[in-house]
């Protein structure tokens, strides 16, 4: 059992709640985790990503190595691609289709759509319609996200609920419900459309 | 035991706290600052009274950490590797004072910069200051080490110097804590009552005792449980792994069968018989280690007579951090590149938050700048360095902490008037006041901007040494008060700055101008907590 994971995003997205649900899930079940990620000048509006690593074998490395990763779980669509490098063959891309625009430079969306379609293995999902649809609240996309990245996730779905369950504790019932919604919303919708 | 998640900078804090720590002492400073802030959150800290407030740079802070251990406590003082810089004076003089209470020195290094000006090897300083040094490779190591560091740091009567770098400092894993936590030592002076009286009589021989405590250090390098020896059958090739780099040789062996003998060193002075023993027994060594080719330069000495293979000769890259795929390819394996990135992939680099006030300060000062002519604008470390960027492209340099008021005053000393420094508020007590003295009695026209949002805002809004103290300051050290201004930074009163600084670039003297509003960031984070205190409140009520 071993998933690498890259988490992409831009900084203030709140790529680190997925990152520490997953890092709960792995830790409350006793597989060995490592999550590396970004603090500092590139929060301001960056590109920011954790490396998200678990097995049950013990990890050395906090960073995945090239071509080495599994997933790409980007909560924006061009982030995804910044990491492509880090895909392993046959890995899969699962990215939320809502751009966050803060440059002036950001690609045309056809195009960016087209070479997204174009990998070989891709989850494309409008992460915050779902989220609203499901939940009432774009505020949950995080989750749907991680959902429909949990096909490929190595780790019993119950898991990352279990971790969401642990990292919403202190703010009630009504966060968790609403964050495991999204979670099997984003399933679906991965197990639909991978 | 529950294992905690915790990041590397986690990790430490939290060993230093079940290792007896009496206070910690830091500037903020990526990747560094979290360890301040997890303990200034720690309610074991907070019951423990541990000293936990900010410094007001990293000198401060080093200083009162050894003035705490010289009170017989252990202290711990934390920083970011050009925070080192700044802290030298005191770190070269605390290894011939020596500790009396546990001393820990925890530098986060920044090799590949991604917050950094500098790609900077603390265990150069180390090997400068002649002190020993850790060097954790995992968040497991980290906890351990903090209250090792303690105990070494007695055992051996001097700081110790703790090195991490960005990889450890800002990854997570699983941490299991020690069953017990170490009780706080109670005060206890030192017994050489002159120990720490460095005049050169004293610190002559304080300076010999360091010398002869070498061998001394090296003993407890070989016998220390974080460094090791692994043989292997192949000797065709040696492995010596300092920190992360032992983690990025193991990640190429996933079953753990290295063919090579191995040395793994967490602790310097390097083992010397551990060495000796695989540079004897091997054709060559290879040396990984992350950051300068500290270790590598010395085996391979001047004149190359070991054969020794690293980052010196090209097998790795002389600059940025190791990759486990860098160092895959350095031990002769077929190594994936995976996919380039497509083009229409944009850069996304970091920028100033919507509604900051550095853009009012920065949107004035290019409108008046441009009537003099550009390249007269020094700025300094903080959020506001990122007017270097477009759209602002307003700042003609940025080194080190406080230098803009300085290289603004020796422009003008060339002739460059008017010659403007852009400062924060925190940037300018920690290294900036000095520098606007000189100025001051030399009377330099030169514009000083304090750009003040109340707070240390490139790290995560900590609380400013600056904070309601900024006037004062200025007219203690003689801005005269027609040349020190006050104005609130918004959009509607660009028109008011643009006048003050027409006006003040026309001064034949220093004048400061302080556009002043909360950071963007630091004001949501506190109306949060104002709400759940509010909320709480009620829910008592």
């Amino acid at each position: 059992m071993k998933t690498d994971m890259v988490i992409a995003g831009v900084g203030g997205q709140g790529i680190l709640s997925i990152a520490a649900a997953l890092g709960s899930a792995a830790l409350d079940n006793d597989l060995y985790m490592k999550q590396a990620e970004t603090h500092g000048m590139s929060q301001r509006g960056g590109d920011v990503q954790s490396f998200m690593r678990i097995s049950d074998k013990p990890i050395y490395s906090d960073l995945i190595p090239r071509g080495g990763a599994d997933i790409i779980l980007s909560v924006e669509p061009m982030e995804a691609l910044r990491y492509l490098p880090y895909l392993k063959q046959g890995g899969y891309v699962v990215t939320n289709s809502t751009p966050f625009v803060n440059i002036p430079d950001y690609p045309e969306m056809e195009e960016l759509e087209k070479t997204i379609k174009d990998l070989p293995n891709y989850v494309l999902i409008d992460a915050d319609q779902i989220a609203e649809e499901t939940t009432g609240s774009k505020r949950a996309f995080n989750f749907v996200m991680l959902g429909a990245a949990s096909p490929f996730i190595d780790v019993p779905f119950e898991y990352l609920e279990e971790g969401i369950r642990k990292i919403f504790e202190r703010k009630g019932e009504e966060v968790i419900e609403m964050n495991i919604k999204a979670l099997h919303a984003g399933r679906k919708f991965a197990e639909e459309n991978k | 035991m529950q294992k905690s998640l915790l990041l590397g900078v986690e990790a430490i804090a939290q060993g230093a706290i079940d290792g007896g720590m009496s206070g910690v002492y830091a500037y903020p400073g990526t990747p560094s600052t979290e360890i301040t802030e997890y303990i200034q959150h720690s309610k074991q800290a907070q019951q423990l009274n541990i000293h936990r407030d900010w410094a007001a740079n990293e000198k401060t802070a080093m200083e009162s950490a050894l003035g705490m251990s010289y009170a017989g406590k252990r202290s711990m003082v934390c920083m970011k590797h050009v925070g080192l810089n700044v802290a030298a004076d005191c770190f070269m003089n605390a290894a011939i004072t020596g500790a009396n209470g546990g001393m820990l020195i925890v530098v986060a290094d920044d090799p590949s910069m991604h917050s950094s000006q500098n790609e900077q090897d603390s265990r150069v300083y180390g090997k400068f200051a002649m002190m020993p040094i850790l060097e954790p490779s995992n968040q497991q190591e980290a906890y351990d080490m903090a209250r090792f560091g303690f105990e070494l740091s007695e055992a051996c009567e001097i700081p110790v110097l703790m090195r991490i770098t960005t990889r450890l400092a800002h990854s997570r894993a699983g941490v299991t804590r020690a069953a017990e936590v170490v009780a706080q030592n109670d005060m206890k002076l030192p017994e050489d009552k002159v120990q720490f009286v460095l005049l050169p009589g004293i610190a002559r021989k304080r300076y010999k005792l360091l010398l002869n405590n070498q061998a001394k250090f090296e003993t407890a390098s070989e016998e220390s449980p974080y460094n090791s020896y692994t043989d292997g059958a192949d000797k065709s090739m040696g492995i010596i792994a300092c920190g992360l780099g032992y983690n990025y040789l193991m990640e190429n062996y996933p079953n753990g069968d290295c063919p090579y003998p191995v040395v793994k060193i967490s602790q310097y002075p390097i083992p010397r018989t551990m060495i000796q023993k695989i540079t004897s027994e091997c054709d060559k060594v290879m040396v990984l280690e992350e950051g300068y080719p500290v270790v590598e330069e010395m085996l391979k000495g001047y004149l190359e007579k070991e054969a020794v293979i690293g980052r010196l000769d090209g097998t790795l890259s002389r600059d940025g951090e190791l990759k486990p795929e860098m160092v895959g390819r350095a031990l002769g394996f077929d190594v994936e590149e995976g996919a380039e990135v497509p083009n229409l992939v944009s850069a996304r680099p970091p920028a100033l938050c919507v509604g900051c006030s550095h853009i009012d300060v920065y949107t004035a000062l290019n409108e008046v700048v441009a009537e003099y002519g550009e390249g007269r604008v020094f700025a300094d470390i903080g959020c506001y360095t990122l007017g270097a960027l477009p759209p602002f492209n307003a700042i003609n340099s940025c080194v080190d902490m406080g230098a803009s008021v300085t290289m603004a005053k020796g422009a003008a000393d060339a002739g460059l008037i008017p010659s403007v420094a852009v400062i924060g508020d925190s940037t300018f007590t920690h290294s900036g006041m000095t520098g606007l003295l000189d100025a001051i009695n030399e009377k330099t026209p030169i514009t000083v901007i304090i750009s003040d949002n109340e707070s240390i805002s490139m790290t995560g809004g900590q609380h400013s040494s600056a904070k309601g103290k900024l006037e004062s300051i200025c007219e203690g050290l003689g801005v005269e008060p027609e040349h020190l201004h006050v104005l609130t930074a918004v959009p509607k009163k660009r028109d008011d700055l643009k006048d003050l600084l027409r006006k003040e670039f026309e001064y034949q003297g220093v004048s400061v101008i302080i556009p002043r509003r909360v950071c963007v960031q630091k004001n949501v984070r506190d109306q949060k907590i104002k709400k759940a205190a509010k909320a709480k409140a009620a829910a008592k009520a």
